[in-house]
């Protein structure tokens, strides 16, 4: 019963981070009608700036102490992160939470970034064929991998989360097991708390702003809003902003779990897919439960007892591929999707 | 015994009754027009016909067998061919090419792999198809590209590839809809003349009542997703219910 | 419809190929590794276009039957024989019988769906042949030839050494004959004769593909699918066709990869393999005949140029401006050559995509028609 608490905890940090990439996948898809493939490239972005900032909060003044040497007996060169030197204690705080601030910074970057992407590029697509806004925005998420690839190398650079959040939580006391039958990492709880309210945000922002009314309203039927004299073109451009800076805050908190690199974003991008394919395309809701669903289920699959069952009636592990094969099995007997509506990509 | 008989035909859309009990008697060789109100259903009762839509409960009989359930391709091959409210063709294909394809499935069935023929080098099909567009007044045009019609040649187009396939029920969904006079009286002529040298059975959906009583022997009047009235054209303009639902607000 | 004008060009286009020796020397491409990945990957090129070019069908997820083509091949050569004969024929069945299993789940969807979805099945695959497949891939070391492989037709091999694949005795890495012609050093070998023949072969069978009733209605599918199925057409054993002929064509490339090198490792499998191949028949010019040729040798050919080039280079290249702008403009291109190749590939598929959607062939004909003035004529035509 622990274990299975466990595992499902487990699952729940992987499954935030496809339900945001794929929340913001059908958001654009459910706005635009493009499948934006260059989406986890901007979860990558966001994962970049977390790594930009704290590598700017890291460059340091070196000076050198005569009274202590390191061990090859030279003077022990002393780092000290210039922020530290400028602003004191405050310094300290901003070295240490670099990954929480930088969730601030990339919310008006990715925005930014997003609507760049979306008036200067794939504005000039939606009357081409389906298969170009593929293959331009497939052609875009190579190009940024290859240039985070050309400035942060292609190595992993783990980056940290503040000491407050680091450790663990002994969950189970929490919840009237014994002692360190579960014991869930802290940042991975932050993780989640985080994409729970940002999802949230997302539909009460949807739900209860004129602006939300407005966009659902234009999912729904383009042209009529349209008609209506509501300018829904910027508007559509703005949620193509919001998508962007929910799958790059997404990348920012992700960092502390799992060393960024420069390919992650296409890792994620065919996951989220999948995690839209499962979900159902065009559906918000159907998105969210996949992901998570699928998250829970990867992390079932990689657990020490179910992989011996498998092993068991000698079968190979399949934690690599269980996604995937969920996928297919919902595919053939819902073609589409667990909320799919009716009438979305069936020309 | 009619060719197509629609029997106790439902079909709810959430809380929409769109279709409440349709019955439909076509017989062989009329031209039977249903005429109606927008949302009254037409539509959505010809979808059910070809397999676009399954209806909830009720029966679809073609020739006496049942076509609901079937697939599209399907009830095409069973001889129901049938022309779009805008005109559907194989725009990025030559006029020639468009109606080869009809050919290729009238003869060949709805799959058949001929990988290693030249379709070019196809007497038959080529016989016929050039036969087709000759009849149709399109063989000058026969190696323009499709996409670049008019549309009323692209009306005939489409005429002509439902034609090719010697249907024996064909279904129009308003084909003269947001033409001008003179295309419109053009199309008149060309499904009459259709129907003089061919004798398909036709069922034609339309809003213009000027189409409607030129071509039509038989009208079924749909309104409210029920049929309310079904005769000869002369019953149809003097019959009060219509007047009522229907022409009413049309003539005055 | 240019009937008359196949054969000759199915003559042009053997001669070109059994001559490229001769003819790719001045371009310092002649050495028969590279001509050999030319007509593999336009083999490969040619099988996706079918169902591309054809249909529309955009599928990501070719990589998959590459990497079975090279796995069957070299299990073949690991058990059997290394006579490439039956190697080949394996790598074609087993990508015809993957193919089959993808595309009949894929292609319950079309468009973007179908996209996304040949895109988590290459996925899949790769991960399938990293890990979870491993004692029939060997997982991350990739399969290979080793000495105590049984190889039951070919009998007991000469202690210490890998025998090397051969069609019936000659070797395919054997240079045949090396003359010296106009100052080139020329090199003839069996490996890229066998390509060659199967180059040939695989663009007489897109040809007929093309000028058939099945090509027909393969390009009526992407047109109208809706209209096909009003016309009793039933369009999902088609496009499934063209699949699988699609993904046997790329059983055999990747089949012949491995007679090259008689190895196969999961990266083959990746997506990004799938999407070179993409890029290759978009360049080239999507439902032409000679357009996925020309975009497969083309992007090989860069390939090779750009990944050679480094810092070094380019600095000899510029040697002669001033210190300043030699610096600034290896700074500005050296990201786009040597490793950095992967971006400029990146860079070319957006260019290509957003500038020349016909490709190659189509900015071929666009620029012989601004040469001959029929450019002009036809909107002089239109405008009247």
């Amino acid at each position: 019963m622990d274990a299975i608490l466990l595992q499902l905890l487990n699952g729940l940090d992987k499954g935030s981070a496809y339900a945001l990439i794929a929340l913001g996948l059908t958001l654009i898809f459910g706005t635009l009608g493009v499948v934006n493939f260059a989406h986890g490239a901007l979860f990558m972005i966001g994962a970049f700036i977390a790594v930009s900032f704290s590598k700017l909060m890291e460059i340091s003044k070196i000076t050198i102490d005569p009274d202590k040497v390191d061990f090859l007996g030279n003077p022990a060169k002393i780092k000290t992160p210039y922020v530290i030197e400028w602003f004191g204690n405050f310094g300290h705080w901003l070295v240490e939470w670099s990954v929480p601030v930088s969730v601030l910074l990339a919310i008006p970057i990715m925005i930014l970034i997003g609507i760049i992407m979306e008036r200067g590029l794939i504005k000039h697509f939606y009357n081409r064929p389906h298969a170009d806004q593929i293959l331009v925005t497939f052609g875009l998420a190579i190009v940024l991998q290859e240039t985070i690839k050309l400035f942060f190398g292609a190595n992993p650079i783990p980056q940290s989360s503040p000491d407050l959040l680091k450790g663990s939580v002994d969950f189970g006391v929490l919840v009237g097991f014994a002692e360190n039958t579960i014991i869930y990492p802290l940042w991975r709880l932050v993780y989640f708390c985080f994409s729970a309210v940002l999802i949230a945000s997302v539909f009460a922002f949807l739900r209860f702003t004129t602006f939300g009314m407005v966009v659902r309203a234009g999912m729904e039927d383009r042209e009529t809003v349209g008609l209506l004299g509501i300018n829904i073109d910027r508007r559509f451009t703005i949620m193509f902003g919001v998508a962007a800076a929910v799958a790059g805050t997404a990348g920012v908190m992700y960092t502390p779990i799992n060393p960024p690199n420069y390919h992650m974003g296409m890792d994620f991008l065919v996951l989220s897919f999948v995690v839209v394919v499962v979900g159902g395309m065009g559906s918000l809701r159907g998105a969210i439960a996949a992901g998570f669903l699928l998250g829970i289920m990867e992390s079932f699959a990689s657990m020490p007892l179910i992989k011996d069952a498998i092993a068991a009636i000698g079968l190979p592990s399949i934690d690599q591929i269980i996604i995937y094969l969920v996928a297919v099995v919902v595919l053939l007997v819902r073609p589409r999707g667990l909320m799919g509506k009716a009438g979305v990509m069936e020309e | 015994m009619g060719i197509l008989e629609v029997q106790n035909v439902n079909k709810h859309f959430g809380g929409l009754h769109a279709l409440n009990n349709v019955n439909l008697d076509v017989e062989q060789g009329s031209v039977h027009a249903l005429i109606g109100p927008n949302g009254a259903g037409k539509s959505t009762f010809l979808n059910c016909l070809i397999g676009k839509l399954k209806p909830d409960t009720g029966s679809v009989k073609f020739n006496g067998e049942p076509v609901l359930g079937k697939a599209p391709h399907e009830i095409n091959q069973l001889g129901v061919s049938r022309v779009f409210q805008t005109p559907e063709i194989f725009g990025e294909l030559s006029v020639f090419e468009n109606v080869m394809i009809p050919c290729l499935a009238h003869r060949d069935g709805a799959f058949k792999i001929n990988a290693f023929s030249m379709v070019m080098k196809d007497k038959e099909i080529r016989q016929k198809a050039e036969d087709i567009l000759e009849d149709m007044g399109m063989k000058d045009k026969m190696n323009l590209h499709s996409g670049s019609l008019s549309r009323g040649d692209k009306r005939r187009l489409e005429m002509a590839m439902c034609l090719v396939q010697e249907p024996k029920l064909l279904l129009l969904d308003e084909p003269t809809a947001g033409m001008a006079r003179a295309d419109t009286n053009n199309t008149i002529d060309l499904l009459k003349h259709i129907g003089e040298t061919r004798g398909i059975t036709k069922v034609i959906i339309e809003h213009d009542m000027h189409v409607v009583f030129s071509l039509a022997t038989t009208i079924s009047v749909l309104a409210q997703g029920a049929i309310i009235a079904e005769g000869l054209p002369e019953d149809i303009k003097g019959h009060p219910k219509v007047r009522e639902a229907y022409l009413g607000e049309a003539e005055v | 419809m240019k009937l008359m004008n196949d054969r000759t060009l199915l003559i042009i286009f053997a001669a070109f190929v059994l001559a490229a020796p001769l003819i790719f020397a001045p371009t310092g491409a002649a050495y028969p590794d590279l001509l050999q990945r030319f007509a593999i990957y336009g083999i490969f090129a040619i099988g996706f276009n079918i169902l591309f070019g054809l249909t529309g069908y955009l599928s990501f997820g070719h990589a998959a039957f590459l990497g079975v083509g090279s796995y069957a091949s070299v299990w073949m050569f690991k058990l059997l024989t290394m006579n490439i004969i039956p190697a080949l024929i394996l790598a074609v069945v087993m990508a015809g019988l993957f193919s089959l299993i993808i595309g009949y789940v894929s292609l319950r969807r079309s468009g973007i769906y179908f996209s996304i979805l040949t895109l988590a099945f290459a996925q899949m695959s790769y991960n399938l042949a990293y890990s979870v497949l491993t004692p029939l891939t060997n997982g991350e070391t990739g399969l290979q030839l080793r000495l105590d492989d049984p190889r039951y037709l070919d009998g007991a091999s000469v202690e210490g050494t890998l025998p090397s694949t051969n069609l019936f005795g000659l070797e395919m890495k054997e240079v045949f004959w090396n003359p010296n012609i106009l100052g080139y050093d020329l090199q003839f070998n069996y490996g890229y004769y066998v390509c060659a023949v199967l180059l040939i072969a695989s663009f007489y069978i897109a040809m007929r593909i093309f000028r058939s009733p099945f090509g027909l209605m393969l390009r009526a599918v992407k047109t109208n699918q809706n209209r096909l199925r009003y016309t009793g057409i039933n369009t999902r054993p088609y496009t499934l066709t063209a699949f699988v002929i699609s993904g046997m064509f790329a059983g055999l490339a990747g089949g012949l990869l491995a007679t090259m090198d008689p190895l196969a490792g999961a990266e083959r499998m990746q997506w990004t393999v799938g999407g070179e191949v993409v890029l290759m028949v978009v360049l080239g010019g999507m439902g032409t005949l000679i357009g996925p040729i020309l975009g497969a040798v083309f992007i090989k050919y860069f390939e090779n140029i750009f990944s050679k080039i480094n810092e070094g280079v380019l600095h000899s290249w510029f040697a002669i401006m001033p210190e300043w702008l030699d610096n600034t403009l290896v700074a500005i291109v050296s990201p786009f050559v040597g490793k950095g190749w992967h971006l400029t590939l990146g860079a070319l598929f957006m260019i290509v995509v957003i500038f020349l959607p016909g490709g190659l062939v189509d900015g071929a004909k666009r620029i012989g028609g601004w040469i001959t003035g029929a450019n002009r004529r036809k909107a002089k035509a239109e405008a009247e």
